[in-house]
């Protein structure tokens, strides 16, 4: 049992934890001191529940992978927890669903953890994984219901679920199984036309039908962020993978390609797209989201508001931007926690995808390394997408903030993407102590 | 491979880094610039944390108030208008939604505190402070029964029309009624569909052929240029020839021979044109220009609420004077002509201040939370439209007209009601506006007045005159 306690990347884990607990009750409480007009239990529960769901976590690790990297959880743990917070202060309700679903992201945590201890496993089932994920992305244009004109959500026992946010990891783990497999074939080619290597067909045909078909199917769905957000995961571990600069030069031109044929065949694109180059012409109208998001980051200044303070919610009791719990929580918080805050989660993110290419480079079979290297942009890259549309650096993408957006399927599959890592971490340590 | 992730990794932080990049420019360098943008509606929720002054007639009644709430966890203050319709398009609305206008909009700066002297020193320090900043209230000049007495007859009349009353001596608004009506409490959007556009001010935004209202105008103007006297004969005939067309008496009746005062107390067209023509267009159009015609009146009104009274094209848009018009048909009030029930009552009012054109005046007086009087606005005059003889004179003509002509109606027992009454056909077969306008005691008046009923079957001295009476009544107590 001892051997449980003597673990020093366990015991750092820990007194993060116990860190990201402290700005997780310290926000409720001014919350509910900002908001409340009486004192009630109910956000003191919330932290407790949220401690213990993380203690439970915390101590799975402690048994199933002692040497995993100590950064992960804690880092996942502070964003949940913002997240959460401005969640309770938008709506109470819907923070408690969120509650529910951390708890369960927390359970899929331990059981993926449990599950592929030994990373390895995963690999045979690459395959598997790459025919799951065009299923699940097919199923959701044949049977999936359509939420602002986007075809992201299949019902599932009274519950919507958003395939495509696990579909993601699906095809992360396909492409680093293949690419593993084909890294040789694929970098150095036997055929050169105009002295340019190319690969043959057979090799390079599963990886260009497998990402075109998730891109068509994607674009079929109305949703420009999820995408674009696969091509990135694709793009780069094709250049961890190969080294080759002209796939990714390749891969950006057919990109472009897509990207006009999609303006050609979405209108909601083209909206987007003027939205993004100047909202104030039409700030009333298609340009409304965009609008609020930047008046309400803005309105937050260098310290912000406070928490609960910001002017959030309007007259007839919504948010005054549409969808501020999930697709603008980025703004929200930009406005409560001020320049400072916005700052800090942003390099969380930062710190995340650092742990998670700091797992891969110490990774020593290729497989963990690309996979680990998925991830990491996956969550990153995700990060970027979203918060670069509400800031207006981007187009605005109806993608979730890893963590920290209302939402079960991302809150879920993101936790899934945390064990992972964690797993790969576990192996890489283990073999070089 | 290490190598190339290192790479990826760099790509990655620079696009998180140039998030940070965007953000620091949203809060740190557009922000001031964004917070100022009128289309920016935290503008407004900001508003809403100012305890708005109230709105009180001259009698007391609250026409609107601000009370405490609670909107998203801050302490606010909501607009409340206990009267409902009773002024709504005078006091207009100040909302959320709608933003502003009326009489909340052009005293804002009171409403909320922000003029630039000593409130607005107290308030600023109230609002680094963090206390809640209060606005002045206004008293208004507006009676709030005789405003009762004018919606009330308006709408027996059959719905939508205007009535102004004025204190001649002074420009003091003591009534202004539109109908149809809106509750702003209910917010706006029933009111933008509802029939007969409620939201629009008929008193100022209201453009309507004067008819033989305006024979006052081109009476004042012919008297003043010496042109007539009121022992002017002119010869009998229902109808004379001017441009090439007729123009008839109303009815086409034979007055007979008769004096110019004759002519103004029974509207006989005929006479008035003939005046018409000798005066001229330059001179009619300058004592118009006199009265207040062809500019808005200046007001504590929002201009985009205060129609310039004068002479349109078929376009709607206003011909400037010395446009070449039809000088015999202006004089009777035609003539593509339209006038404001305000303009009108100010026509009124110079007659009854012996020629000198009172400014209107919303505000009785200004008062700071702490009942200390701010502004007590006194006295102001657009300027002279007719000497004080000319004004004398008409004065009895008007009289006349109550007492024995076409006004009748408008007489109010003990108050000596001067008046004429105007019925201009709209086009539409059988509708005319009917006017009335005029004031009271004749010797020594106290209350200009004009009433306007839009498209009504009936004249101006069936329908407009017994609603003149009706306010007068209510405002004297009688």
């Amino acid at each position: 049992m001892s051997a449980y306690l003597r673990l020093p990347e366990r015991n750092r884990e820990l007194a993060l934890l116990a860190l990201a607990l402290v700005i997780t009750t310290a926000g409720f409480a001014a919350v509910q001191i900002a908001r409340a007009e009486a004192f009630a239990w109910s956000p003191l529960i919330a932290a407790a529940l949220f401690a213990l769901a993380y203690g439970a976590a915390h101590v799975a690790l402690r048994l199933y992978l002692p040497d995993a990297d100590p950064y992960v959880l804690p880092i996942t743990a502070v964003l949940a927890a913002i997240g959460l917070i401005e969640i309770h202060r938008i709506d109470p309700d819907l923070a408690r669903d969120q509650g529910l679903w951390i708890a369960l992201g927390l359970g899929l945590f331990v059981a993926v953890a449990v599950a592929f201890r030994d990373i390895r496993r995963l690999e045979s089932l690459r395959y598997t994984c790459g025919a799951l994920a065009v299923l699940l992305l097919l199923a959701t244009i044949v049977v999936g219901t359509e939420v602002n004109g986007a075809r992201l959500w299949i019902r599932v026992a009274g519950l919507q679920i958003q395939p495509g946010e696990f579909a993601k990891i699906l095809l992360v783990v396909f492409l680093a199984g293949y690419l593993r497999e084909r890294r040789e074939v694929l970098a150095a080619p036997a055929r050169r036309v105009l002295g340019i290597g190319i690969p043959a067909l057979r090799h390079a045909l599963p990886l260009l039908i497998l990402t075109g078909a998730a891109l068509v199917l994607l674009v079929a769905m109305n949703d420009l962020g999820s995408s674009l957000l696969l091509f990135a995961i694709a793009l780069s571990m094709v250049y961890v993978a190969t080294g080759r600069l002209l796939y990714v030069g390749a891969g950006l031109g057919l990109f472009a390609l897509g990207g006009l044929a999609a303006l050609q065949i979405a209108p909601q694109v083209q909206t987007r797209i003027d939205g993004w180059l100047d909202p104030w012409p039409d700030e009333q109208g298609s340009a409304y989201q965009i609008a609020q998001s930047i008046y309400t980051i803005a309105d937050g200044g260098v310290a912000g508001a406070g928490f609960g303070r910001g002017l959030i919610l309007g007259a007839n009791g919504d948010t005054i931007i549409p969808y501020a719990e999930t697709d603008f929580i980025y703004s929200v918080i930009a406005n409560e926690m001020g320049l400072l805050g916005a700052a800090a989660v942003v390099l969380l993110y930062l710190l995340l995808a650092w742990r998670g290419f700091r797992i891969a480079t110490q990774a020593d079979d290729g497989f963990s390394k690309l996979l680990a290297s998925g991830l990491a942009v996956a969550v990153a890259f995700q990060a970027f997408v979203i918060v670069g549309g509400v800031v207006r650096l981007l187009p605005l993408t109806g993608l979730t903030l890893p963590f920290v957006s209302y939402g079960g399927s991302s809150v879920t599959a993101n936790f899934a993407i945390a064990a992972l890592l964690l797993c790969i971490s576990q192996r890489a340590n283990r073999e070089r102590t | 491979m290490n190598a190339r992730i290192g790479r990826l990794f760099l790509v990655l932080a620079v696009g998180l880094v140039a998030l940070i990049g965007m953000t620091t420019y949203w809060q740190v360098w557009a922000r001031g610039a964004l917070e100022a943008r009128q289309s920016n509606v935290r503008l407004v929720y900001r508003d809403l944390e100012v305890d708005r002054g109230a709105i009180v007639t001259a009698d007391g009644v609250v026409l609107a108030d601000s009370v405490p709430g609670r909107l998203d966890g801050r302490d606010v203050f909501l607009r409340r208008y206990p009267e409902k319709g009773l002024a709504a398009q005078l006091v207009g609305y100040s909302s959320l939604l709608a933003g502003r206008a009326g009489l909340e909009r052009a005293l804002d700066p009171e409403l909320t505190g922000a003029t630039s002297d000593l409130a607005g020193v107290r308030n600023a320090f109230d609002r680094m402070r963090g206390d809640t900043v209060r606005g002045d209230d206004v008293v208004l000049r507006l009676v709030a029964e005789a405003q009762q007495a004018a919606m009330d007859g308006l709408r027996a009349a059959g719905g939508t029309g205007s009535v102004v009353v004025i204190d001649p001596s002074n420009g003091g608004l003591l009534v202004m009624a539109s109908t149809p009506t809106f509750d702003p409490n209910d917010g706006l959007a029933g009111a933008l569909e509802a029939p007969g556009s409620p939201l629009l001010n008929r008193a100022t935004q209201g453009l309507y052929p004067p008819g033989s209202t305006f024979k006052v105008v081109t009476a004042a103007s012919a008297l003043d240029n010496g042109v007539v006297e009121v022992s002017t004969e002119f010869p009998a005939g229902a109808c004379i020839e001017t441009g090439g067309q007729e123009l008839c008496n109303f009815n086409g009746k034979d007055p007979g021979e008769h004096d110019f005062g004759y002519a103004l107390v029974n509207s006989v067209n005929t006479t008035m044109a003939s005046v018409g023509i000798e005066l001229g267009e330059e001179r009619l159009e300058e004592t118009m220009a006199a009265f207040g015609f062809f500019k808005r009146v200046p007001w504590d009104y929002p201009a985009d609420q205060n129609l310039a009274s004068g002479i349109y094209n078929r376009r709607g848009n206003q011909v400037r004077p010395g446009a070449n018009v039809d000088e015999a048909r202006l004089a009777i009030g035609q003539e593509r002509l339209l006038a404001t029930p305000l303009q009108m009552a100010l026509v009124a009012a110079a007659v009854a201040n012996g020629g000198q054109v009172p400014q209107p005046q919303p505000v009785l007086e200004v008062r700071a939370p702490d009942g200390t009087v701010m502004r007590r606005p006194g006295a102001a005059f657009l300027g002279r439209a007719m000497t004080t003889e000319t004004a004398a004179q008409l004065r009895l003509l008007m009289r006349q007209v109550v007492d024995e002509g076409t006004g009748g109606a408008a007489n109010v027992e003990g108050l000596d009601v001067a008046g004429k009454t105007g019925t201009a056909e709209t086009g539409d077969d059988g509708l005319n506006d009917a006017w009335f306008i005029g004031f009271a005691p004749a010797s020594a008046p106290r209350y200009a007045v004009a009433v306007l009923v839009e498209r009504t079957a009936g004249t101006g001295g069936d329908v407009a005159a017994p609603i003149a009476a009706d306010v007068l009544r209510a405002l004297s107590g009688s």
